[in-house]
């Protein structure tokens, strides 16, 4: 029953859509009458039926467009169309039928014949390259397209007349210390404009730190400053900023031009930053994000700062509704009292200073000796005292600074303060060179991917007279990114390696 | 005789000094002049070389209508609304039909939707008889001429075929009566039949306000390569695909949905409009009419249109170079679009981008209310314009009829 209908609703529809029905198919419309043509279109239609129930699509549709289309054939297309192409070719040998009934069907596909456009109303295959993924080569000829739209648009709407951005970086060599630095240096290196990278490494010039900023490609003055970093964070920003006064002497000395902006190592920069920089005339104050991780083994406290916990502290320039600079916001240490760091390799959060470094540029003509234009209001750099907190000290008066980043606004970078702690477990395989003075047996076996003859090194270690962690050779690095790669399945030793002790001498 | 060589070697100087000028200033120049192949006449102002002569219709050919359905005033078919509104206030128009140059006649025809916002255009032949037929029985000047100096507007998909269908939209062709008169209309393909000799192309209303409130600095850098959110497969009417836009669209996701490159997708992000302005190339492929809105948009924020779209007619195709402003890809060469568009040379796409920011371009492809020197309404009168003067052809002999009054479909003789 259901086929008979089936037949009816198909001879209703070929007699809509055919318009001048010829001979044959007049006899068949009243569907009484059963010539040897019609049982077989029944047949072949209950065979499309089946094929479209098992392919889930309207079969019969692209058999009428392959039998039906008429002498414009460039209209078909031998394009895979999708999973059918073996099908479709079972049913050319078909199409030598309609020749007969053919001439009195008229497919209103081609109604056009009057005008010559090569445009066909009708169904038309999908075509689909044999192929269809992205090509390596135009994929890059792509990027140095966007490349060159880019720094066409750079130089349309960009910074007109770039300074030579000069930037200051005191380091340290520590366990953290590529992690952050790599991150600095990657951005500096997308920066597009001229660069002077000065980094000034406590505890003297080392090879690890000048081995690293030499992968970077910039022009850098790598400065090495005589003391150590000492072991709390009070005593370390006030180490750091001594040593970023001398990279401003350096940049007196060397009579460097530009704008000189503070990048610490563990900072993120955004790319805007360095745009907006160069807007700076004399000195200027950006509004510096603040990353305090919240120690979350104090529930109480937790709960009750939440609302501060939603916003990001902000610390930078304020204005009033005229757009100038009216005050400062700076960092709200209260929530936080008797829960800070004291120690660098400490639990607890740690916190910025009022006003830090990072959020201030300043030209570097005011730090010269003998500058033409040099205001009136900066003082001497040599006249500095050595404890000043933030670069604010080089002004007599604090109102001249001007606030960048509509007003403070937005925020293009972030400060944040993360070295190991001393209870961090090092990922496996870490390789101490040369070899320490004490070594104790460790507890469990080594690490079942790891060859047998691994030197007995890592382990925990009392008292070291060198605080070398990081060095690495070939075969450890191999190993590290190995064993890193099977971090989640490593099983956790007592092997720690301990660094605060390092650090303290 | 000393001052003057010394006047002599100072002029030279100066000449030298100006070039330079010059040289700079073209340089840092960041748009280009667009000049068609009718000239530089994007700039062109109307007023004063032709004149309208706007019927005045019972409301319910125009207010009643919009009256009825507000919605009609900010689809992409408003074009026929706010052109009325126009030319009511504009100084083309004359109040004295004697010295017109052109008639025009409000009609919306594009105004009857359904409860999801499309135009049904089954009535639209209909009403458009019933006004025809107004205008020749109340005015001699429709006789007179038999339509060839009066012109319409007719944004539907189709224009003046009246169908959104393109197989039946073909069958009907256009409206007998509208045999001789100019059609103003968004859809245009060559040779095809509901695309008259002589018809001015317009771009689909996009809403210019909105438009404008999403602009970004132009400044931010422009990180994608090929942008395009829309539909690939149109479920509901052809789910196989192969039908809705001849297999064109359904070719670009098939070819290049894993391609880094293109951003493509369904989705109705509300950043459109932003993202259109990060972007490198828009494609503006084929629905189920050749034209859509995507043009204005890629137009108006400065990214290179991709038209995929055989045998298409542009919008004001005379005044606009469109080949060296955008990329035509023929349907065939879809799957090779990602060759295409990264074989193109840097300097070629850098120079569309300058024709692009032209602000003349921008504003012809608009609609702004009220409206401004050089946008979409005064591009199209400055086609009409450039019809003038009429040939002899256009006058008949008295007696002497042309258009036949029953011809056309039985349906659309009955009265409106």
């Amino acid at each position: 029953m259901k086929l008979s209908m089936l037949q009816q609703s198909y001879l209703n529809r070929r007699t809509n859509s055919f318009r001048s029905a010829g001979g044959p198919l007049d006899s068949s419309s009243d569907g009484a009458i059963k010539s040897p043509a019609a049982i077989f279109w029944l047949v072949l239609h209950g065979l499309c039926c089946l094929i479209s129930l098992v392919l889930g699509f309207r079969f019969s549709r692209l058999v009428f467009f392959f039998l039906f289309s008429t002498s414009t054939s460039s209209n078909m297309y031998a394009s895979p169309f999708r999973s059918s192409v073996e099908l479709v070719k079972t049913l050319d040998v078909h199409s030598v039928l309609p020749t007969n009934p053919g001439k009195s069907f008229e497919l209103p596909v081609v109604n056009k014949t009057a005008t010559n456009s090569r445009v066909v109303v009708g169904r038309h295959g999908i075509r689909i390259r044999p192929w269809p993924h992205p090509n390596p080569g135009e994929v890059m000829k792509a990027h140095q397209i966007i490349e060159r739209v880019q720094r066409e648009q750079r130089v349309q709407f960009g910074v007109k007349d770039a300074r030579t951005v000069i930037v200051v970086t005191p380091t340290y060599v520590r366990t953290f210390q590529t992690l952050h630095l790599t991150g600095v240096m990657h951005s500096l290196m997308l920066v597009p404009y001229d660069l002077v990278w000065i980094v000034v490494e406590a505890g003297g010039v080392s090879n690890e730190t000048a081995a690293l900023i030499r992968k970077s490609g910039l022009r850098t003055i790598h400065v090495g400053f005589n003391q150590r970093i000492p072991n709390s964070w009070e005593e370390r920003h006030k180490l750091e900023s001594k040593m970023r006064l001398h990279a401003l002497r350096v940049v007196r000395e060397r009579k460097l031009d530009g704008i000189v902006m503070f990048a610490d190592d563990s900072n993120m920069h955004s790319m805007e930053l360095f745009d907006e920089i160069q807007n700076v005339k004399w000195f200027g104050a950006v509004s510096v994000g603040i990353l305090v991780h919240s120690d979350n083994s104090d529930e109480s406290d937790q709960k009750q700062g939440e609302e501060e916990n939603q916003r990001m502290p902000i610390q930078g320039p304020a204005c009033n509704s005229s757009n100038m600079l009216a005050g400062w916001h700076t960092f709200n240490s209260l929530p936080y009292l008797g829960r800070s760091a004291v120690y660098i390799d400490d639990k607890g959060t740690v916190l910025p200073r009022k006003l830090e470094w990072s959020g201030f540029v300043l030209n570097s003509r005011l730090l010269w000796k003998d500058a033409e234009d040099k205001p009136n209001w900066v003082k001497d750099l040599d006249l500095l005292d050595e404890d000043s907190d933030s670069p604010l000290s080089l002004l007599k008066d604090a109102s001249v600074v001007e606030p960048l980043g509509s007003c403070g606004r937005q925020v293009m970078l972030w400060w944040l303060r993360v070295e190991a702690r001393a209870d961090s477990k090092f990922p496996p395989g870490w390789i101490i060179d040369p070899p320490l003075d004490i070594t104790v047996p460790s507890k469990r076996t080594p690490w079942p991917d790891a060859p047998p003859e691994l030197p007995s090194n890592e382990k925990v270690v009392i008292n070291l007279p060198e605080p070398t962690v990081k060095h690495t050779t070939t075969k450890t690095r191999s190993r590290k990114r190995s064993s890193r790669k099977r971090k989640h399945e490593a099983k956790t030793t007592d092997t720690q390696v301990s660094t605060r002790h390092q650090e303290q001498n | 005789m000393r001052v003057w060589r010394w006047v002599f070697v100072g002029v030279l100087v100066a000449a030298f000094v100006l070039r330079i000028g010059a040289f700079k200033l073209g340089r840092s120049h960041h748009t280009e002049r667009i000049s068609g192949s009718a000239g530089d006449v994007l700039e062109d102002d109307p007023v004063g070389r032709l004149k309208v002569f706007v019927y005045e219709l019972p409301s319910k050919y125009n207010k009643k209508i919009l009256q009825k359905d507000p919605r009609c005033l900010t689809h992409m078919f408003a074009a026929e609304i706010f052109m009325h509104r126009f030319l009511l206030s504009s100084p083309v128009r004359t109040l004295n039909p004697e010295e017109a140059d052109w008639f025009y006649t409000p009609v919306y025809t594009t105004c009857d939707l359904t409860p999801n916002g499309l135009p049904l255009p089954f009535k639209s032949p209909r009403m458009m008889r019933s006004a025809i037929q107004l205008i020749s029985s109340n005015w001699p000047y429709w006789n007179r001429t038999e339509g060839a100096d009066h012109f319409f507007v007719v944004p539907h998909d189709f224009g003046a075929c009246f169908h959104y269908q393109e197989e039946k939209a073909i069958e009907r062709k256009i409206l007998p009566l509208l045999q001789r008169a100019t059609l103003v209309q968004t859809f245009g393909q060559r040779n095809h039949v509901c695309l008259k000799e002589g018809s001015i192309t317009i771009p689909p209303y996009a809403p210019p306000q909105k438009m404008h409130t999403h602009l970004i600095p132009e400044k931010t850098p422009r990180s994608i390569f090929v942008y395009f959110r829309g539909l690939f497969y149109d479920v509901g009417n052809d789910p196989e695909g192969g039908y809705y836009a001849r297999g064109a669209r359904a070719a670009v996701w098939e070819n290049f949905k894993d391609n880094p490159l293109f951003d493509i997708s369904t989705e109705h992000p509300t950043t459109y409009y932003e993202d259109m302005q990060r972007a490198v190339f828009c494609l503006c492929p084929l629905g189920w009419a050749p034209w859509s809105p995507r043009l204005v948009e890629a137009v108006i924020f400065g990214c290179i249109p991709v038209i995929i779209a055989d045998e298409i007619v542009l919008p004001f195709a005379d005044a606009i170079p469109w080949e060296e402003i955008g990329v035509f890809v023929d349907e065939k060469d879809v799957p090779n679009l990602d060759t295409i568009l990264t074989s193109i040379p840097p300097e070629v796409i850098l120079r569309k981008q300058r024709l692009l920011a032209n602000p003349s371009m921008k504003q012809a492809m608009l609609f702004p209310q009220p409206a401004q020197p050089g946008d979409a309404f005064h591009q199209v009168l400055n086609g009409l314009a450039r019809k003038l003067p009429h040939d002899n052809t256009v006058y008949l002999k008295p007696g002497e009829k042309i258009l036949n009054w029953t011809a056309g479909p039985v349906g659309d003789l009955k009265p409106w």
